[in-house]
């Protein structure tokens, strides 16, 4: 395993301090730059006319009223807008299953986008939106992903032949040995509910055509890899015909907001129409038509083990529901397999990875693409041996965990973990809050006549993604790595530029660069500028997906300082005549290790490097401008013949214990107590690693108790508005004890583990674990999220008056 | 039609349908950025403003109904250009925020609750942000950056201690 050449060693002078978070100042003055903030002289506006049957042929457009109105420019409908563009980018190889912005002839969800109208502003739009008549041929449809594989199931796509989109099954290891040897066998059906992250913004897209310099200016709230590169590749634009603005400000995305068939749609018609072109989604068009409900999964999970409770193999499937066109959301059954045992030692693995199309909003990423629910379905899985055995929940953990000494250890699907001691971070979550006093706390609740239980989740954050998973579902992708840059440049006056090369949806990143750039040089963070210059000038970037900033961007900017360092370092040692070895970088300034009042300052050296090229080193390049392009750690192949891949180089364990009642006339629970033992190695800022597990653990307990994209048997969405998709609230989110432990990464410049996804990995299967506990006084169990108050209440009644 | 409105304690003559919301003019009209749409259904809460002082939802007012009132947005609450509230001050020194979208609304409810209780509890804080939906926070930051200005502003006369 590569060890990165240079990594930095505490004691860190701004690393890991509490600093504050730079990107907060105008946040809390409310001069962020938002996509809906972008005011382009001339700009006009879209409202989307959507289909409101699950399946419908589109038999006949009429646009003359909606034309008609005083103020519309434009209705564009499916047929136009595929005839000038290409299909947006798919990730499995599907060609009959083409996703385009507008349903061209059919369209496959109830609220899919069919008409876009142009007006001069958004409320004219609307109104005439209202105004195109269209006559619809109602088809037959399929809602269930397990119907959806029946034979005489209704075909999504009918040219594709079928509704599977992706049946691939793994096998890592002697399954079939391990499960005929061992004397216990467990099977499980749990289910994770369609939700999704759901940002306050929705998403939003500017774009101006500018007809001169032959340019399309994107100003979008995206979050997404290959962003640029897929609007170029649709619109028939060449790469350098695209600029994608980065520094607009995202108003959450935690993975969805990924809105490519919005830019494709505005993209369009700013060059057909001359002008420019917004579409900001209303919640609605968001939640029904913004293509952004996360995974719906059936699981179905076996597992051979001994009456010691060690496990020895476990067989999955995985059945996702990923609406009615795939984008890369059936990938979200592929970053699974890179932790795919947990933080557990299973020794062999069967997986079965299924995705299918049915007449519902089309997937996108969500945060953990995918973890989150495989990681749920292990962890109920494990209360159930335990249960099955008589054996303690969490002494059952511990017999299976990976030990501090296995590391790095190799999991049976080819991934390595990099480091870890998840018995230490279990020991300190139970220093802090001992096991048998809570469940003292349980038993009395009980005895008050109340239900309650203790969940237990011990989980993994896979982080710094290097995308091999694509490999893994899609033999024909040969994508090996994930990078990102960051450019260095000092200027004559001696102030430091620091670059990133993609837009933020609060991840503090302009923060990270600082932080590490002047970690490495010794200088203050905050003197330090970060900008993000637009994709036309750009470095490559892998976008902030799969936890990876902190540790490839990071990586990048410790790089690119590190360069910078060492170019002012040789050309201090040259202007004081002494070899390199002796010249000592010391905050900017350097000095000779022998006479260390020999000296030349930051200033002096900024001054060489701009005016005095005589007194440069031979053949050195004048100016102080560096960069540098971070490769994945410890990644860089392709699956092997046997299906094995390296895939996320760095493993965050997170340890959730919490203590939870339910009313059992209601069934409303209660989270009465809730800690988590958190480790992502190197923190860089404790404020945003806070943030992110406290706002991770808040998404968790949403997807576990609250929220639901629920259709009707009609294959209506009965979720549409925030009145019926219901939130997490100030209330709802109970107060949360986060215990830190610190096992640094042997591959990351700073120890430094991802942390963007922390706390959901685990939330939901602690509450769905905690819950659980609740109930079993009465001999049920609930294995279907959301847990909500209404199916619990009518569980737990049944179950009484039995 | 035209109104008359009073945003940040200045009067301000627009002109705008009836329909229009009060997000809506403040944002385009009055080019006021800080209140951000949500929802647009009274839910979330990121369009918050202060109403003669009280936090209100600014997409479910009409514009026309908000004439003969004191309407201050987030750009009214901030001190001068580069200065800060300690509302907002405390904020930053809490991290109570991360992509910022639902951050002006949070620092008006709490302006909102401080000015007529200065040392509230914490059920007190998360009740009087329990409106505004944060989807990045899970809400501690912000309850303790509310927590923190409360004391920081109860602070603000008392006498130094030597």
């Amino acid at each position: 395993m590569r060890q990165d050449s240079k990594q930095a060693s505490k004691p860190f002078r701004f690393v890991s301090t509490d600093r504050r978070v730079r990107e907060d100042r105008r946040f809390v003055a409310g001069k962020g730059n938002f996509v809906a903030d972008i005011d382009l002289p001339n700009m006009k506006h879209v409202a989307l006319v959507t289909c409101p049957y699950p399946a419908a042929r589109i038999k006949s457009i009429d646009k003359s009223a909606a034309l008609a109105v005083p103020g519309v420019h434009y209705v564009l409908d499916g047929h136009e807008l595929a005839g000038a563009t290409e299909p947006l980018m798919t990730g499995l190889e599907t060609p009959n299953v083409p996703r385009r912005p507008l349903a061209v002839d059919v369209a496959r969800y109830a609220g899919e986008w069919v008409v876009a109208v142009v007006a001069d502003t958004r409320a004219l739009a609307e109104d005439a939106a209202e105004q195109v008549k269209i006559e619809y041929e109602r088809l037959p449809y399929v809602l269930d992903a397990e119907k959806a594989l029946e034979k005489d199931a209704a075909l999504v796509h009918e040219a594709h032949g079928t509704n599977v989109l992706l049946d691939k099954t793994f096998v890592w290891g002697e399954v079939d040995k391990d499960f005929a040897d061992s004397p216990r066998h467990l099977s499980l059906r749990v289910k994770w509910g369609r939700s999704s992250t759901v940002p306050i913004e929705t998403f939003g897209v500017v774009a101006n055509w500018d007809p001169w310099r032959e340019v399309l200016d994107v100003w979008a709230s995206i979050q997404m890899p290959r962003y640029n590169e897929q609007i170029s590749n649709a619109l028939r634009l060449p790469g350098t015909g695209v600029r994608v603005h980065y520094d607009v400000d995202v108003g959450g995305s935690y993975g969805v907001k990924r809105g490519i068939k919005n830019t494709i749609l505005v993209g369009y018609l700013t060059r057909r129409l001359g002008f420019p072109v917004r579409l900001i989604e209303d919640r609605l068009e968001n939640m029904r038509g913004g293509d952004a409900h996360g995974p719906e999964r059936v699981f179905d999970v076996e597992v051979a083990f001994n009456d010691e409770g060690i496990i020895r193999s476990m067989k999955m499937r995985a059945l996702d529901n990923v609406g009615a066109y795939a984008g890369r959301s059936p990938f979200q059954l592929g970053k699974p397999i890179g932790a795919i045992v947990g933080p557990y030692k299973i020794k062999s693995v069967q997986y079965r990875a299924m995705a299918v199309t049915t007449n519902k909003t089309t997937q996108e990423a969500v945060r953990a693409f995918g973890q989150g629910p495989t990681n749920f379905a292990i962890e109920r899985t494990m209360d159930e041996v335990a249960n099955a055995l008589g054996i303690d929940r969490l002494e059952i953990r511990r017999r299976n965990l990976v030990r501090h000494e296995d590391f790095p250890y190799e999991i049976p699907s080819g991934s390595v973990y990099d480091s870890g001691n998840y018995e230490a971070v279990i020991d300190k979550v139970l220093a802090h809050t001992s096991y048998e006093d809570l469940k003292a706390r349980r038993d009395a609740l009980r005895a008050e006549g109340k239900l309650a239980g203790i969940g237990i989740a011990a989980c993994l954050e896979p982080s710094g993604g290097n995308a091999t998973f694509e490999a893994m579902l899609n033999p024909k992708i040969n994508t090996s790595t994930f990078m990102d840059s960051c450019r260095i440049h000092v200027d004559a006056n001696g102030t430091i530029t620091a670059t990133m090369h993609t837009t933020s949806s609060g991840q503090g990143h302009e923060t990270l660069v600082g932080t590490v750039v002047g970690e490495v040089l010794g200088l203050d963070p905050d003197r330090i500028r970060i900008t993000r210059p637009d994709s036309l000038n750009s470095l490559p970037s892998g976008t902030p997906v799969g936890s990876r900033m902190a540790i490839v961007l990071g990586g990048a900017a410790f790089h690119a300082a590190h360069k910078l360092k060492d170019k002012v370092t040789a050309i201090a040692a040259h202007d004081l005549g002494i070899p390199l070895e002796r010249a000592v970088y010391a905050n900017g300034s350097v000095h000779d290790r022998d006479a260390p009042d020999n000296k030349r300052s930051w200033a002096d050296i900024v001054w060489i490097a701009h005016r005095n090229y005589h007194r440069m080193p031979p053949g050195m390049e004048p100016g102080l401008a560096v960069s540098h392009i971070e490769q994945v750690p410890g990644g860089g192949n392709l699956p092997t013949p046997d299906q094995r891949v390296k895939m996320y180089p760095c493993f965050s364990f997170e340890f959730h214990l919490i203590l939870v009642s339910i009313d059992p006339d209601l069934g409303a629970p209660q989270i009465e107590c809730y800690r988590i033992g958190h480790d992502c190695g190197t923190v860089i800022n404790p404020k945003i690693v806070r943030g992110m597990t406290m706002g991770g653990i808040a998404h968790g307990i949403g997807a576990a108790l609250y929220e639901e994209f629920a259709y009707d048997d009609e294959g209506q969405l009965m979720a549409q508005s925030f009145m019926d998709y219901l939130l997490p609230s100030a209330h709802e989110v109970p107060p949360v004890e986060i215990i830190h432990h610190e096992t640094p990464s042997p591959l990351t410049v700073l120890g430094q583990k991802g942390s963007g996804e922390s706390g959901y990995l685990g939330s939901a299967a602690a509450v769905a674990n905690a819950v659980n506990d609740a109930l079993r006084p009465l001999n049920i169990s609930v294995n279907t999220l959301p847990l909500k108050l209404a199916k619990l209440g009518d569980a737990i009644a049944e179950a009484r008056s039995r | 039609m035209r109104i008359k409105l009073n945003v940040n304690g200045k009067e301000h003559e627009v002109d705008v349908e009836p329909r229009t919301t009060l997000l809506d003019c403040l944002r385009d009209v009055l080019n006021l950025k800080g209140a951000h749409a949500g929802c647009e259904h009274g839910v979330c809460g990121a369009c918050t403003v202060l109403y003669d002082g009280v936090a209100v939802r600014s997409c479910l007012i009409f514009a026309p109904q908000a004439e003969g009132s004191a309407i201050t947005t987030i750009e009214g609450v901030t001190p001068a250009p580069g200065e800060l509230s300690p509302v907002q001050d405390a904020f930053c020194e809490t991290h109570g925020l991360q992509c910022g979208y639902c951050t002006p609304a949070m620092v008006l409810a709490a302006h909102s609750l401080l000015a007529g209780n200065p040392e509230p509890t914490r059920e007190e804080i998360v009740e009087a942000i329990s409106g505004n939906i944060c989807r990045c926070t899970g809400y501690a930051q912000i309850v303790e950056a509310i927590a923190l200005a409360a004391e920081r502003m109860r602070g603000v006369n008392r006498p130094t201690e030597l």
